[in-house]
C-alpha cells in the first residue's frame, strides 16, 4: 500500500512539474501558448514518447539501454534508403524496414544482457557506437534527401485528424500515444510485464518464483529496440531527411531524462507509461520554452543534465524522507 | 590475466610494424585516454563508473583557456585545472558516495550538465590558449615526449596508491562487497568520493595536455572519448561488477586502443567506422572476459572432480 502510495506521488510531482512549468512559461512569455509554440509542442512530443515508453521497462528492470539514439539513427537511415530505392513502395514497407532493424538491434543487445551476462551499461554503450558507425557505413556517410522521402510519410508530421482553431493534431502524436497505450497493456497488463516489475524489484527473488528472467530481460530490450526503430520512421515523418551522424545523436539522454523525471525509480521495480508522458511533455515544453524565452540553442544540454539531476536528487530526498532504507 | 597476455602480444605485433618514433610521437595524442583512463580504473575498482570525464575536460578546458586568455600565469593555470577537474569529479563523487545515488545515472546527467557548461560559456567559438601554456607536446625528454613521461609518473603514482597503500586496498574491498566493507570499518563512502575527485583531476590534467596540443579550447574537445577511456579500463581486466582491475592492465589496454586507433587512422578510415570498432572491441571484452571465466570455472571444476 505504502510503495503504491509513493509511485501516485512521483507522477503526481511530474505533472505538478509540467504545470509549474506551463504557469510560469505562460507568465514569461505568453507566446508559448499561442499556436504555433503548441504546435511545435506536439510534433516535440511523438519521437520521445516512442522511444521514452520503450526505454521504461528496461530501466524498471534495473537496467538502461543507451544505444536508443544510434538504433533511432540506423534504423531510420535504413528505411529511409529503402525508400529512395523504391520510391512507389507503399509506406509499410518502410515501416516494417524500420521496426525489424529496431528488432534485430534491440534483440542482440537483450541477448548479450540476459544470455551473455554483459552489464546492460556496457553492452548498450558498445551499441551506442557500433550502430553509429553502422548507419555511416551503410549508407557511406551520405544522408537521405527531404526528396526521396515520401509526402505520404511527411504528412504524418503535417496532417492530423483532429484540428482546434488553428491547432492540428499532428497524426504522429496520435500514433505515439496509441503505442503507449499499448506498451500500457503490455507492462502492467500481461504476465511478461510483471515479470519485468518482479525482476526489477528483487532479481534473486523473481528467479526463484519461477520467473523467466532471461526471456523476460530479453523481450524487454527487443521492445525497446523495436520502438528506438519507429522513432527512426518517425524522425523521417518530421524532419524529412536523415542524416547518419546528427539522427538521434545524443537522444538516449533526453530519453532517460523523460523517463527518470517520469517517476521511474532507476533502482528498478517501479515506473508507469503515466509518467513517462507526463516526463515526455515536460521536456517537450522546457524546449519549445526555452526557445521562445530566447535562452540560446547552446543552454539545452545543460539544461537537459540539470533536469536529471534535479530529478535523481528528488527522489533521494523524498526516499530518505519517506525513510526508506537503501 | 589471460586476457592482459592475450592483448600484450596482440600490441607486441602491432609494434613491430610501426615506426618506433612515430609511435612515441602518436602516444603523445593518447596521453589524456591514458590519465582519465588510471583514475577511472579507480572508480571502477570501486564498483562505481563515470560516463562524465570527456565532458569534464572539455568544461575544465574552456574555463581553463579563459582564465589564462585573461591573464592567468602558466603555473597557476595548470594548478587551476587541477582544481576545477577536481572539484566536478567531487561533484559526482559527492551525489554518489553521499547522495547514494546510482553513479552511470549521476554521470550521465553530468556528462550533459558539464559539456553543455562548456556550450553555454564559450559557444561555437574556440578559445585561444596563451603561448606560454602550449607545446608541452612538442618538448622531448630525451627521446620520450613530456606527455608521456606526465603518463608515466602518473601510472606510478595511481600504482602505488592502489597496490601499495590502505586507500587502494579499501578501494578494492569497497567493490567486492560493499557491506562486508561497511562492517569492517571501511570509510566507504569516502572512499568512493575521493575515487571520482582523483579522477577529475585527472581529467583537468588531460585538458592541460590536450590545450597544450590544440592551442584552442573548444566545447566539443574530446566528444564521446568516454567510450576510449571506459573501453581502455575494461579490456585491462577491470570489472564493472567491481573489486577487479590493475594499473598495468590498464596501461596496456591504452597501448592497444593507441595502436588500434593510429592503426586505422593509419589505413585512413574515418573516424566514423573506428567508431564501430572500438563499439565491437568494448563488448568483445566484455564477452571473452566472461568466456575465460566460464573456461576458468570448468577447468577447476574438472581438476577437482578428477
Amino acid at each position: 500500500m505504502r510503495l503504491s502510495r509513493l509511485t501516485d506521488r512521483r507522477e503526481v510531482r511530474a505533472l505538478l512539474l509540467v504545470i509549474l512549468l506551463l504557469v510560469v512559461g505562460a507568465f514569461k512569455a505568453p507566446r508559448l501558448l499561442e499556436a504555433t509554440s503548441l504546435s511545435s509542442i506536439m510534433l516535440g512530443l511523438p519521437i520521445l514518447i516512442v522511444v521514452a515508453v520503450g526505454q521504461m521497462p528496461v530501466i524498471v528492470s534495473r537496467g538502461v539501454d543507451l544505444s536508443v539514439g544510434s538504433t533511432l539513427g540506423l534504423a531510420g537511415v535504413i528505411a529511409g534508403m529503402t525508400m529512395r530505392a523504391n520510391p512507389h513502395a507503399p509506406l509499410v514497407l518502410a515501416l516494417g524496414v524500420a521496426l525489424g532493424v529496431g528488432l534485430v538491434l534491440g534483440t542482440l543487445n537483450g541477448l548479450l544482457i540476459a544470455y551473455a551476462k554483459i552489464p546492460p551499461i556496457l553492452a548498450t554503450l558498445g551499441g551506442l557506437s557500433a550502430y553509429r558507425g553502422l548507419a555511416f557505413i551503410v549508407s557511406r556517410g551520405k544522408q537521405v534527401d527531404a526528396n526521396d522521402i515520401p509526402s505520404a510519410l511527411t504528412d504524418w508530421a503535417q496532417k492530423g485528424p483532429v484540428g482546434i482553431g488553428s491547432v492540428t493534431i499532428p497524426w504522429m502524436l496520435v500514433i505515439a500515444i496509441a503505442v503507449a497505450g499499448v506498451v500500457a497493456l503490455w507492462t502492467h497488463r500481461t504476465g511478461i510485464g510483471r515479470d519485468v516489475f518482479a525482476l526489477g524489484s528483487n532479481p534473486e527473488a523473481a528467479r526463484l518464483r519461477g520467473v523467466r528472467t532471461r526471456h523476460a530481460l530479453l523481450a524487454t530490450y527487443a521492445l525497446c529496440g523495436t520502438l528506438a526503430g519507429a522513432g527512426g520512421l518517425l524522425y523521417a515523418a518530421r524532419y524529412g531527411f536523415v542524416n547518419p551522424g546528427s539522427a538521434g545523436r545524443g537522444f538516449e539522454l533526453t530519453v532517460i531524462a523523460a523517463v527518470v523525471i517520469g517517476g521511474c525509480d532507476v533502482r528498478g521495480g517501479t515506473g508507469s507509461v503515466t509518467g513517462v508522458l507526463l516526463g515526455c511533455l515536460l521536456l517537450a515544453v522546457l524546449d519549445v520554452g526555452l526557445a521562445v524565452l530566447g535562452v540560446a540553442a547552446d543552454w539545452q544540454v545543460f539544461t537537459y543534465g540539470a533536469v536529471i539531476l534535479f530529478a535523481l536528487a528528488f527522489d533521494a530526498i523524498s526516499r530518505r524522507a519517506a525513510g526508506v532504507v537503501t | 590475466m589471460l586476457l592482459v597476455v592475450a592483448f600484450t602480444i596482440a600490441a607486441r605485433a602491432n609494434h613491430a610494424f610501426l615506426d618506433f618514433a612515430y609511435l612515441l610521437d602518436t602516444t603523445s595524442l593518447h596521453a589524456e585516454t591514458a590519465l582519465m583512463a588510471l583514475g577511472m580504473t579507480l572508480v571502477i575498482i570501486s564498483g562505481n563508473i563515470d560516463l562524465s570525464p570527456a565532458s569534464n575536460l572539455a568544461l575544465t578546458a574552456c574555463i581553463v583557456a579563459k582564465l589564462a586568455a585573461g591573464g592567468l600565469s602558466a603555473g597557476l593555470a595548470i594548478l587551476a585545472a587541477i582544481v576545477i577537474g577536481g572539484l566536478l569529479g567531487a561533484v559526482n563523487g559527492a551525489l554518489v558516495a553521499y547522495g547514494r545515488l546510482p553513479s552511470f545515472l549521476v554521470t550521465l546527467a553530468t556528462l550533459a550538465l558539464y559539456r553543455g557548461g562548456a556550450q553555454a560559456l564559450t559557444g561555437p567559438a574556440s578559445v585561444k590558449v596563451p603561448n606560454a601554456l602550449t607545446g608541452a607536446d612538442q618538448l622531448l625528454i630525451g627521446r620520450i615526449p613530456f606527455p608521456l613521461i606526465v603518463v608515466l609518473v602518473v601510472a606510478i603514482v595511481i600504482g602505488v596508491l592502489l597496490h601499495r597503500t590502505i586507500f587502494g586496498r579499501w578501494t578494492y574491498v569497497v567493490g567486492m562487497n560493499e557491506r562486508a566493507a561497511r562492517f569492517s570499518a571501511v570509510p566507504v563512502a569516502a572512499v568512493k568520493f575521493w575515487c571520482f575527485t582523483l579522477l577529475g583531476a585527472l581529467s583537468g590534467l588531460s585538458a592541460i595536455l590536450l590545450l597544450s596540443r590544440l592551442q584552442v579550447a573548444r566545447y566539443d574537445h574530446a566528444h564521446g572519448q568516454e567510450l576510449d577511456v571506459i573501453t581502455a579500463v575494461l579490456l585491462g581486466g577491470a570489472s564493472l561488477a567491481g573489486g577487479r582491475g590493475t594499473v598495468v592492465g590498464t596501461m596496456l589496454a591504452v597501448a592497444l586502443v593507441a595502436v588500434v586507433r593510429t592503426g586505422m587512422g593509419l589505413a585512413e578510415v574515418p573516424t566514423d567506422y573506428q567508431l564501430a570498432v572500438i563499439g565491437a572491441l568494448l563488448v568483445g571484452a566484455a564477452l571473452a572476459t566472461g568466456g575465460l571465466e566460464k573456461l576458468a570455472g570448468w577447468t577447476r571444476l574438472a581438476r577437482e572432480v578428477s
